[in-house]
């Protein structure tokens, strides 16, 4: 019953928030997702249409290689959570076939990720993220856990609003501002190089990504080559 | 279908239609069709005062201009309910010439022959009426008052719904004008560096010096660069300070 699966996860984010409290809430909620679904990790996302923009919360700061890759790869259940405004459950990430997300399955599968499974986090019609529950072992959900994912995005997008509501209008709230590694380098690299190769910040950001997956290098480090001036990419 | 097996559907309907999707001009003009049909009477208007406190139709339950016009006077039903925070009745229109001069005779043109209305409130607010006219005359059945009553209650609970919600929907502007702002400035750090050939530090300082001088807040300086509306040169030119 709906009643008795929001009691669960309440008391679940209660009981993650009274074991850290350095962590913010959002964490906490990610946290209790851990613990009721048995999960490797999850993690908060914001999105601003369409774009990956913030990440609210995390279950622990070892889940943030694979919420990178959502950015890193311009891939994974997040846009689709987005786009369809609906779950997107995939059990087993590596029996894909490269027919749905290419790069992020293995890319995650080689992050000891098996399945994935995103939660839109909507108030009625506005959207403002995705929650993304990432599992070890193979297999779907049932029912019940679907309902637990489903009050745990809705949570989630209480407490990010609730957040917010306690700030200056014109700023995030210090709990939502937490900022995934070479963060502001990524877009200092973006803007760098529209200006380099004569191309708009969109095409900028596609090129910043291609190069990276072709040299085999992280988002992070290419955009701290270029920012540093270590490397120039030049028109095509 | 009895009578009361409809009337409960309709409640239904309405507390379905307040959860699902939920867009009150067209949940108003839902509530006044099913006003119509439950409670026996021509036509049925929603009223709701504006900031300077005059009476504005928001939902009717049909296009007619009759019923818009005689919605629309400077006395009537709507009026003096609203005023006096109580429900109104009329049973016979043309008795009431005196009591309201310009509503009374327009709607006897109009086909109608009686009127009643009960205040919409918010809280321990009256913001507005539901107004119903009839082709008869005569009072409205003794039973169906409450039910008019709940009616008009529900159409309260869609407003305070939609102000919930509106409220809801400006935090969400905000968050995502906070996480666009952040973005665009790194960008626009970017941007302005490999331009000016200078360092990221020294394109931030031109850009908050751009915004002070200017009286801007920073995120717009740099939306500004990267639309193209403010050009390196005019930053350049910015005494750092």
């Amino acid at each position: 019953m709906a009643a008795d699966h929001t009691h669960a996860v309440l008391q679940a984010v209660a009981e993650a928030g009274s074991r850290d409290e350095t962590t913010s809430i959002v964490d906490w909620v990610c946290s209790a997702a851990v613990a009721l679904l048995s999960l490797e990790g999850a993690g908060v996302s914001l999105m601003v249409d369409g774009e990956l923009r913030g990440v609210a919360g995390v279950s622990d700061p070892g889940i943030a290689l694979v919420q990178e890759l959502h950015l890193s790869l311009g891939e994974g259940p997040c846009v689709g959570a987005w786009e369809t405004r609906a779950p997107v459950i995939e059990g087993e990430l590596s029996a894909l076939g490269g027919v749905r997300w290419p790069m992020f399955a293995p890319a995650a599968v080689e992050q000891g990720v098996s399945a994935v499974f995103a939660f839109p986090m909507a108030l009625g019609r506005i959207r403002i993220g995705v929650l993304v529950l990432y599992r070890e072992r193979a297999g779907g959900l049932s029912a019940d856990e679907l309902a637990y994912g489903l009050v745990l995005a809705g949570v989630a997008t209480n407490m990010v609003l609730s957040l917010q509501a306690g700030a200056p209008s014109d700023e995030l709230h210090g709990m939502l501002a937490g900022e995934p590694p070479h963060w502001a380098e990524i877009h200092q690299a973006t803007g760098i190089l529209s200006v380099q190769l004569g191309v708009s910040l969109e095409e900028a950001f596609v090129r910043l990504r291609a190069h990276a997956f072709a040299q085999n290098l992280s988002l992070g480090d290419v955009a701290s080559q270029i920012v540093n001036r270590r490397l120039r990419l030049a028109p095509a | 279908m009895t009578r009361e097996r409809r009337v409960v559907e309709v409640f239904v309907e309405l507390a379905d239609t307040l959860v699902e999707d939920f867009d009150v001009v067209d949940f108003m003009h839902r509530l006044a069709l099913r006003c119509v049909e439950l409670l026996d009477c021509a036509e049925v208007g929603l009223l709701l005062a504006d900031r300077s406190g005059s009476l504005q139709v928001i939902a009717s339950s049909s296009e007619r201009l009759d019923a818009l016009d005689v919605l629309g006077c400077d006395d009537g039903p709507c009026i003096e309910c609203y005023s006096r925070a109580s429900a109104i009745a009329s049973e016979d229109l043309l008795t009431d010439y005196d009591r309201w001069p310009s509503f009374a005779p327009l709607a006897v043109k109009k086909g109608f022959c009686s009127a009643r209305a009960i205040p919409m409130r918010l809280r321990r607010q009256t913001v507005g009426a539901l107004v119903m006219l009839r082709t008869q005359t005569g009072r409205l059945d003794r039973e169906d008052t409450p039910l008019a009553q709940g009616l008009a209650d529900i159409a309260s609970i869609a407003l305070l719904q939609e102000r919930a919600l509106s409220e809801s929907h400006e935090l969400v502007t905000q968050l995502e004008g906070a996480l666009s702002s952040r973005v665009i400035i790194e960008q626009a750090k970017g941007i302005l560096a490999e331009q000016a050939r200078i360092s990221l530090d020294a394109a931030f300082l031109r850009l908050r010096a751009h915004a002070r001088a200017n009286n801007l807040r920073l995120a717009d300086v740099a939306r500004g660069l990267i639309d193209g509306q403010l050009s390196t040169a005019i930053l350049a030119e910015t005494p750092v300070r």
